[in-house]
């Protein structure tokens, strides 16, 4: 499977390790991992909720991952992300894709996580001395998918 | 105008939504008489008052999805439609 949203914890190594298990044509592999940090915006975060839209979430993955393949030369790309409650250090978000050289792979690797960052719905609740409160979109993140 | 069957749809409330409105969602029956659309099943919401006027304010950064899909505001829905709304996306 290309996209997996879950609640488990990741092996990046052991996931790469599948991803181009037996594939010869492969020569790079670039891959992502987002982790949660313990301050954001000037205050420090002990936790971290993922909520997402089950059944959408999942689609919006994979249609990024399909124009990832068409955009770019790669062979094969992954993208796993955690849902749940997360502490700081945890693993967020992993992506990996294979190519036959590294600057097809770098790029399908920026694209995924640029588009996932705008896209794919996924929330962020974070946990502050003051309270909960929602993580606000960065118009950051809608520049940086914006230039592919 | 013309006339429209009865339209129900099943709304989803996600993130702050969710929160703002106590609910997950609903199933609502929408003003017959006209032929709906993303646009005015928000009109609809936002004449409740509260939290949805407040939330659904015009200017406020929402979303909708019909289906899974992303919609804009001249989106048609039609009966047994799924409509999310919901605030931009924080994941990754």
């Amino acid at each position: 499977m290309t996209v997996r949203v879950q609640q488990a914890d990741f092996d990046a190594g052991a996931e790469i390790a599948k991803l181009r298990a037996g594939d010869g044509r492969v020569g790079a592999v670039a891959s992502f991992i987002g982790t949660v940090r313990d301050v954001n915006d000037d205050a420090s975060v002990s936790r971290l909720t993922l909520e997402h839209y089950p059944g959408m979430t999942e689609k919006a993955l994979e249609a990024i991952v399909a124009e990832a393949k068409q955009r770019f030369d790669v062979f094969e790309a992954l993208v796993i992300h955690r849902v749940g409650e997360l502490g700081p250090t945890d693993q967020i978000v992993l992506v990996a894709v294979t190519s036959a050289h590294r600057g097809e792979a770098f790029d399908a690797c920026r694209f995924v996580m640029d588009y996932l960052k705008t896209r794919a719905p996924f929330w962020k609740k974070e946990r502050t001395p003051e309270g909960e409160r929602w993580v606000d979109a960065r118009t950051a993140d809608d520049a940086a998918a914006a230039r592919w | 105008m013309r006339n429209h069957a009865p339209v129900t749809v099943r709304l989803v409330y996600l993130a702050r939504l969710r929160e703002a409105f106590a609910s997950a969602g609903e199933s609502l029956p929408v003003a017959a008489g006209r032929e709906p659309t993303v646009a005015s099943l928000l009109d609809e919401l936002r004449s409740r008052g509260g939290a949805y006027a407040v939330e659904l304010a015009p200017g406020r950064a929402i979303r909708v999805a019909v289906n899974h899909a992303m919609a804009g505001p001249s989106d048609a829905i039609r009966d047994g439609d799924e409509v999310a709304i919901f605030p931009p996306v924080t994941g990754g």
